[in-house]
């Protein structure tokens, strides 16, 4: 079985090896396909077999129940997504381990309680943090949080919530008087409206939500607003991004083993098209990218677990994987020929999903401009 | 053969050897001067006079080539050991000639294929910083067709004798001796009829012709042989079976050029990956598309830090096995074109100022390195070797038709 990272303890290699036995057997593309037709995704029951398997408790500290294989969660969060990249695998995995993530940091006792659920796979939660024409920056939060009578009063427009109409309870950043403030709300509170939205991406569930004067109480408060909020928002962009790499390094390298595959079965002209220099050329510069690309998140991971220099850290991994994984799957699209822009065929499954993870939450670009502040520009 | 053996180390230990280092090398190494450090295109006298005082300084201290065998005058340290003196070494002048190829490239080749005379002879000779080594490997006729070998060398009793040209050897004029592939029997297919030999430099019959460059230096010569005797003993491995020990040598190459190597030593910054800060000031001062320039500098960034990380993963992984030993290639890959990409980014930095600059001002030299930036995807086995490699023995393609594999060398056919 080939290893994601090249340093995994045993026991993490038991744990990735059993992540990637279960997307076979419980989730293979055939599956994947039949999902698409599922409003939600997925089949709760198979998020709560998930569950089981400690996806969602990785993040959440032992004091309150959860617990990661190395004592270095964030390494073992990423280890899951290279696989369920590698499986195209759907659920709301991202968002409920990021928020999961800022609940138990930052929650109180109430929204701790709910870590339970989450790591049970019956609870299920969502960061609504992106509003239309954003950047994905802090500063282009425009939903206010209005004091009101010791509470808030919520007004704003969210846009490409992950799980935002799958999920029970959304974090919500939103700009208070005092600066960023992020409130945990339930999703069937009063004047909130939760609209599913199309994506590119055919497996996971995307919402726009929608504040119209949602009033709660300071007890939705996660963490004080201000720094302590803006380092929350922080952490979990930085969350996010590392997850959305590795699952495209997960994914960019399932795509190229099955393109190298067909380039010894395929011949044209009497021989297969992996005895080509122009192709193998071609494969030689993908393999790079790929195993780059691995390194990149890697890179990322280590840093967010060692709490070094993380922001840079992290913007090489998008700035590097964002666009490498992309272009190795229209490579591997342009060597399969025609059969490779055909629905019949799982390419596009993988690009889709792969150019969702490269858009959101910033571009590579984007993140190319955050690194030339950090080198002095 | 095997490859590294990569033994577990002992993170206290390996932290305390950190402190020795540092206090060893702030005690003895000359500090690098980092507004105007010593540049290898000095004068090559000092260049070579310097270096070899250097590598005698790590050597007196227990610094120098620790990955050695201590019967052989090394420390029997770990890749480990080394990398911390590398790392530890950033900040001062390192006797950088000797890292490649002596120690890492001629040096484990005849470590693993010399007799044990050879090696007592030899590898302390380098440690100590008293004999640089050169190869004398590709030839006027081709650089990557490496076992195309036209030089010449005929048995005479115990001796044989070498006629031919060499090419692209690194700073032979300064150094003392040589490993050079030539052909003993031309009766046979090219890859069966090479031996590879120790050559002295300045010996009786050779020619060094210095080559000078696009940027104006001479690092590079050219070798003309002449009757040139060489003694049986200088033979490495069997007669007419050279082509194993070149593969050796091909593979230490690319761990070096990969940094994959537990045999280089040292590393020094170089001006357009390391000095992003400088890059970024300038072109924030001088002018420019903001927009460009930040996306340049980010892409750079990237860049550098992409290819730590993968050079670092590439170690670890043929340590554990994951990868076959060639996945040094792709370090080789990623840094040729990472490096090329640097260039250009640092010259597009610099705006007009790399291309017309006032008389004084060293702006242009970033003009010259973009005009010589392919130099990093050719020199120690192509980007297209490289490439080859990677399909071939990391995918397992099939390998490309080669017309002269099965015939006698001295059937193939050759250019002009």
């Amino acid at each position: 079985m080939v290893p994601v990272r090249v340093d995994l303890s045993g026991d993490q290699e038991f744990f990735q090896e059993t992540a990637r036995r279960f997307i076979e057997t419980e989730v293979p593309v055939s599956v994947v396909r039949e999902w698409h037709d599922l409003p939600d995704g997925c089949p709760q029951s198979w998020w709560q077999a998930a569950a089981e398997l400690g996806w969602t408790s990785l993040m959440v500290p032992e004091s309150l129940g959860g617990g990661s294989i190395s004592g270095r969660p964030i390494v073992d969060l990423a280890i899951v997504a290279d696989e369920m990249g590698r499986g195209v695998v759907p659920g709301p995995f991202m968002p409920t381990n990021v928020v999961a993530d800022t609940l138990g940091r930052s929650g109180n006792s109430d929204q701790q309680s709910l870590l339970e659920g989450v790591m049970a796979g019956e609870v299920i939660l969502a960061w609504a943090f992106c509003e239309p024409g954003g950047d994905w920056t802090p500063s282009h939060v425009a939903a206010t949080a209005a004091p009101s009578n010791g509470g808030y009063v919520l007004t704003g427009t969210k846009t490409a919530v992950e799980a935002g109409a799958q999920a029970h309870h959304l974090l919500v950043t939103a700009r208070t008087p005092d600066g960023l403030a992020q409130f945990l709300l339930p999703t069937d509170i009063a004047g909130l409206t939760v609209t599913p939205q199309e994506s590119l991406d055919l497996g996971r569930r995307f919402a726009e939500v929608r504040f119209d004067g949602v009033a709660v109480g300071s007890e939705s408060l996660v963490g004080a607003p201000g720094a302590a909020a803006e380092a929350d928002v922080e952490r979990q962009r930085q969350v996010m991004v590392l997850l959305q790499c590795a699952d495209n390094a997960g994914s960019a390298a399932k795509v190229l083993e099955f393109t190298v595959e067909y380039a010894f079965d395929r011949y044209s002209f009497g021989r297969p098209l992996a005895s080509y220099q122009a192709l193998k050329h071609r494969f030689a510069d993908m393999k790079l990218w790929s195993e780059a690309s691995q390194a990149a998140v890697d890179g990322a991971a280590d840093a967010l677990a060692a709490g070094q220099d993380e922001a840079r850290m992290v913007s090489v991994a998008k700035s590097y994987v964002g666009d490498r994984s992309v272009d190795l799957m229209q490579d591997c699209v342009q060597i399969h020929g025609g059969i490779g822009v055909t629905y019949e065929h799982d390419l596009h499954l993988y690009l889709r999903r792969a150019t969702v993870n490269r858009g959101l939450f910033g571009t590579p670009a984007d993140h190319r401009d955050a690194l030339s502040e950090l080198v002095g520009y | 053969m095997a490859d590294f053996v990569y033994a577990e180390t002992d993170p206290a230990e390996l932290a305390e050897y950190r402190e020795q280092v540092e206090t060893w090398m702030n005690e003895n190494m000359p500090r690098r001067d980092p507004v105007n450090p010593w540049h290898p295109t000095q004068d090559d006298d000092e260049r070579s006079t310097r270096n070899r005082e250097l590598q005698r300084r790590l050597s007196d201290g227990g610094y120098a080539a620790v990955c050695y065998p201590k019967e052989y005058g090394g420390q029997s340290l770990t890749i480990a050991h080394q990398r911390i003196i590398d790392d530890v070494s950033m900040d001062f002048d390192m006797p950088i000639l000797f890292s490649v190829p002596t120690l890492s490239i001629c040096g484990p080749t005849i470590l693993e294929c010399g007799t044990e005379e050879q090696k007592q002879r030899y590898i302390p000779a380098w440690i100590r910083g008293d004999e640089l080594w050169v190869q004398f490997m590709s030839e006027p006729s081709g650089g990557s067709d490496m076992a195309g070998a036209l030089t010449r060398a005929d048995r005479d009793g115990d001796e044989f004798i070498i006629n031919g040209s060499k090419i692209w050897s690194t700073f032979a004029q300064r150094s003392d001796y040589a490993l050079m592939l030539a052909r003993t029997n031309w009766e046979v297919p090219k890859h069966r009829g090479l031996t590879m030999f120790i050559v002295p430099i300045h010996h009786p019959g050779i020619e060094i012709h210095p080559i000078q460059m696009v940027d104006g230096t001479e690092e590079f010569c050219q070798e003309y042989f002449n009757d040139v005797i060489i003694p049986a003993e200088n033979v490495v491995g069997e007669v007419d079976d050279g082509w194993t020990v070149a593969s050796r040598l091909l593979f230490h190459e690319r761990a070096s050029v990969g940094n994959a190597s537990p045999y280089t030593q040292g590393r020094h910054r170089s001006r357009s990956a390391d000095g992003l800060n400088d890059l970024a000031a300038f072109a924030r001062n001088y002018g420019g598309n903001v927009g460009r320039q930040r996306q340049r500098l980010g892409e750079t960034e990237t860049l550098s830090r992409v290819e730590v990380l993968l050079s670092d993963r590439v170690v670890k992984g043929i340590e554990s096995g994951y990868f076959p030993a060639p996945a040094g290639s792709l370090v080789r890959l990623f840094h040729g074109l990472s490096r090329a990409d640097r260039t250009t980014v640092a010259m597009e930095l610099h705006g007009d100022r790399a291309l017309v600059w006032n008389q004084g001002e060293d702006t242009g030299s970033y003009g010259v390195e973009y005009v010589q930036r392919q130099q990093t995807c050719i020199g120690g086995g192509t980007t297209e070797m490289a490439r080859n490699i990677i399909s071939e023995r990391i995918l397992g393609m099939p390998r490309e038709p080669a017309a002269d594999r099965d015939l006698p060398f001295n059937q193939v056919p050759r250019s002009g």
